[in-house]
């Protein structure tokens, strides 16, 4: 059946019916591709977590599980929170303006509601592996005689300062995640729900 | 016999289909060890598709109980033990084999004219061959298949716009998660058996319709006898299948050496981070994956924004350059010249992570133009030039160096080396145009050359 040879009016039927059967096929390919998305049981899976802080000694790191990914809550000595304001020339943001990585109410120096208390999610930017806590300053961490304390990548070398700050030159391009979270009282947080804004 | 053998063939064309792939399937006379690697990747193919059934019958897709259920096949199942070794050894030889076949072909030049189609799909085979290995390693759910997993799906993360849903999609998760492990059964199961079958099917068809290649790149079908039959040509059946099965006994030989007397082979085909159970809040020191990613893990790790900016950049400067100077047509210099600034452009205004994907993805995608790169007259390196035959060997240095170092921390000399292998690995296919045009060849003789 040559181009020309055909009827135009069986050449336009033709078409109609191709393009509807395109569509169709759109339509019917729909719900296996939405079948693999996130269901409604892993959705609900992402449900807030409880943590009692109480138990948590200054300079102490506490890891907890929310949606499957570890949590940290480190509870910062004055020294650490001193050390925060000096290595601002090392980091890469150290303003935290990249506004996905913590809500408005943990822009801050300290990236927390409270400076003490840091809340922060423990995967690495870059490609996802959990950074190991190096907290202590200098030689101790085995990252050279400078190091102002924090968190560092083995997969890839991102290093991170005690505020979940990604330095300058490390193959993380943006600061760790601080996930949402509020207090219930001085020693009960939430991870998960949303602090009212303006209330502390 | 005979008349069963009619009735078949009027109702089935079974005498034909057997003449035209096996009996009278004319192949050239002078192939020599490099054309053991076709059958044997077939044989591996086989292989695994039948340990993965067996094993499937006592494997749970489950995070709960995987990795207890790969133990049970291991402790409790007779010969379990001997199904799992010969499906996880099968898996590092299949990228032996068929790494030794695709080398093959850049010796060659079985890509070219009028073999590009073989070659496409060839490397589609490779690729789904990848998708399924890296499917696989996530089931036994040990620490490193899982991080491993985590790694490699975040690199989806750093798309543009829709990385973010595109990861989630994959995972059915927000990580991954029993989700994540029943969804990679389910499809390292309909990859192998269903997927790479039929594509291996469509890779023959395409190989005897046009006839195959030889070590010296001579087209067997332009010198015929008098009934049509290559000159060079002998058939498939028996001659070749007599000569793989000499290749499948001694492929044999060195396969179950392995899985009796090392299945681990020192880490390099099991890692040890793997026998510990997948654990959510603690990274394996070193997340690398098998050996046969490394290469192009390497590239990705390789990428780091002073390598974008001081090396990538100049690199890609040159290169618009010279294909600017080399196309005549105003509109391909328009092209070159758009694609040359928007890349530039792109390496000073995006992350390198994304770079890292980006280089990562070409060094695979690079393959599909490999018959359109390649100017050269001749097919067989062994009527080419040294151009050539110097960048064939710095492309298989730097190959290998790449897989060597993507199983080292990336860090001091390891990230040096991966960084110049990456150069050089992109250098073999991107400067090709030029290398293979000047290149002085060697007259090819009219017929294969035979002692």
């Amino acid at each position: 059946m040559s181009e020309e040879g055909m009827n135009p009016r069986r050449r336009r039927l033709l078409v109609i019916t191709s393009g509807l059967g395109v569509v169709g096929t759109a339509f019917a390919i729909t719900p296996f591709v939405l079948s693999m998305l996130p269901s409604a049981r892993a959705k609900a899976a992402g449900a807030p977590v409880e943590v009692d802080i109480s138990k948590v000694e200054p300079g102490q790191l506490l890891t907890v599980a929310w949606r499957g990914q570890p949590v940290w809550i480190l509870r910062r000595t004055p020294a650490m929170l001193d050390e925060l304001k000096k290595d601002e020339n090392l980091l890469a943001d150290p303003n935290s303006t990249v506004t996905s990585q913590q809500p408005a109410y943990a822009k801050n120096l300290g990236r927390s509601i409270k400076p003490e208390y840091l809340v922060l999610i423990g995967i690495c930017t870059h490609l996802g592996c959990s950074p190991l806590p190096r907290l202590v300053p200098g030689a101790p961490s085995g990252l050279g005689d400078n190091w102002p304390g924090g968190f560092f990548c083995p997969c890839h070398g991102s290093k991170f300062d005690l505020a979940g700050r990604v330095f300058k030159n490390v193959p993380a391009p943006i600061n760790l995640k601080v996930p949402p979270y509020k207090y219930l009282s001085d020693t009960r947080i939430i991870i998960g729900v949303d602090q009212k804004e303006g209330a502390a | 016999m005979q008349k069963l053998l009619a009735w078949i063939d009027d109702r089935f064309p079974l005498t034909k289909v057997w003449e035209e792939h096996l009996s009278k399937y004319y192949a050239p006379k002078n192939f020599n060890f490099w054309y053991y690697f076709g059958s044997l990747a077939m044989l591996v193919l086989v292989m695994q598709i039948l340990t993965g059934l067996f094993l499937a019958m006592h494997y749970k897709p489950d995070t709960e109980l995987a990795f207890g259920s790969v133990e049970y096949i291991m402790r409790d199942v007779d010969w379990g033990w001997l199904l799992r070794y010969l499906h996880s050894t099968g898996a590092s030889f299949f990228f032996i084999v068929v790494y030794f076949h695709m080398f093959r072909g850049l010796l060659y030049g079985s890509y070219q004219k009028p073999r590009e189609l073989i070659w496409i799909i060839g490397v589609v085979i490779f690729i789904a061959l990848m998708a399924t290995a890296f499917m696989g390693y996530l089931l036994p759910w040990g620490n490193m298949s899982y991080w491993g997993a985590q790694v490699i799906i975040s690199l989806f993360d750093a798309i543009p716009w829709i990385g973010q849903s595109l990861s989630e999609w994959i995972r059915g998760d927000f990580v991954v998660s029993d989700a994540t492990l029943n969804r990679f059964f389910a499809l390292h199961f309909f990859v192998p058996t269903l997927i790479l079958p039929a594509l291996v099917f469509v890779h023959i068809v395409a190989l005897h319709k046009v006839g195959s290649n030889n070590p010296d790149g001579v087209e067997i079908k332009k010198k015929k006898d008098a009934e049509g039959r290559p000159l060079d040509g002998i058939p498939f059946h028996p001659y070749y299948t007599v000569k793989d099965i000499v290749g499948v006994a001694v492929f044999l030989i060195i396969f179950s050496a392995v899985v009796f007397f090392g299945p681990e082979l020192g880490g390099w085909f099991l890692e040890h981070d793997n026998f510990v159970p997948a654990n959510i809040l603690h990274t394996p020191p070193e997340i690398k994956p098998l050996w046969y990613f490394t290469p192009f893990y390497s590239i990705l790790r390789a990428t780091t924004s002073d390598m974008v900016t001081w090396v990538l950049t100049p690199y890609f400067a040159v290169l618009g350059l010279l294909a600017l100077f080399s196309v005549r047509q105003f509109l391909t210099k328009a092209i070159v010249l758009i694609a040359t600034v928007a890349i530039l452009i792109g390496f000073f205004t995006l992350e390198a992570k994304l770079w890292g994907v980006v280089l990562m993805g070409m060094s695979l995608m690079l393959f599909f133009f490999l018959p359109w790169l390649d100017r050269s007259p001749v097919k067989s390196i062994r009527y080419r030039g040294w151009m050539y035959k110097l960048a064939l060997v710095i492309f298989v240095v730097s190959f290998i160096a790449l897989g060597y170092v993507g199983t080292k921390p990336a860090s001091g000399l390891y990230k040096f080396i991966a960084q110049v292998g990456t150069i050089l690995y992109f250098a073999f296919f991107l400067f090709m145009p030029w290398y293979t045009t000047y290149d002085k060849t060697k007259p090819v003789p009219e017929r294969v050359t035979w002692k």
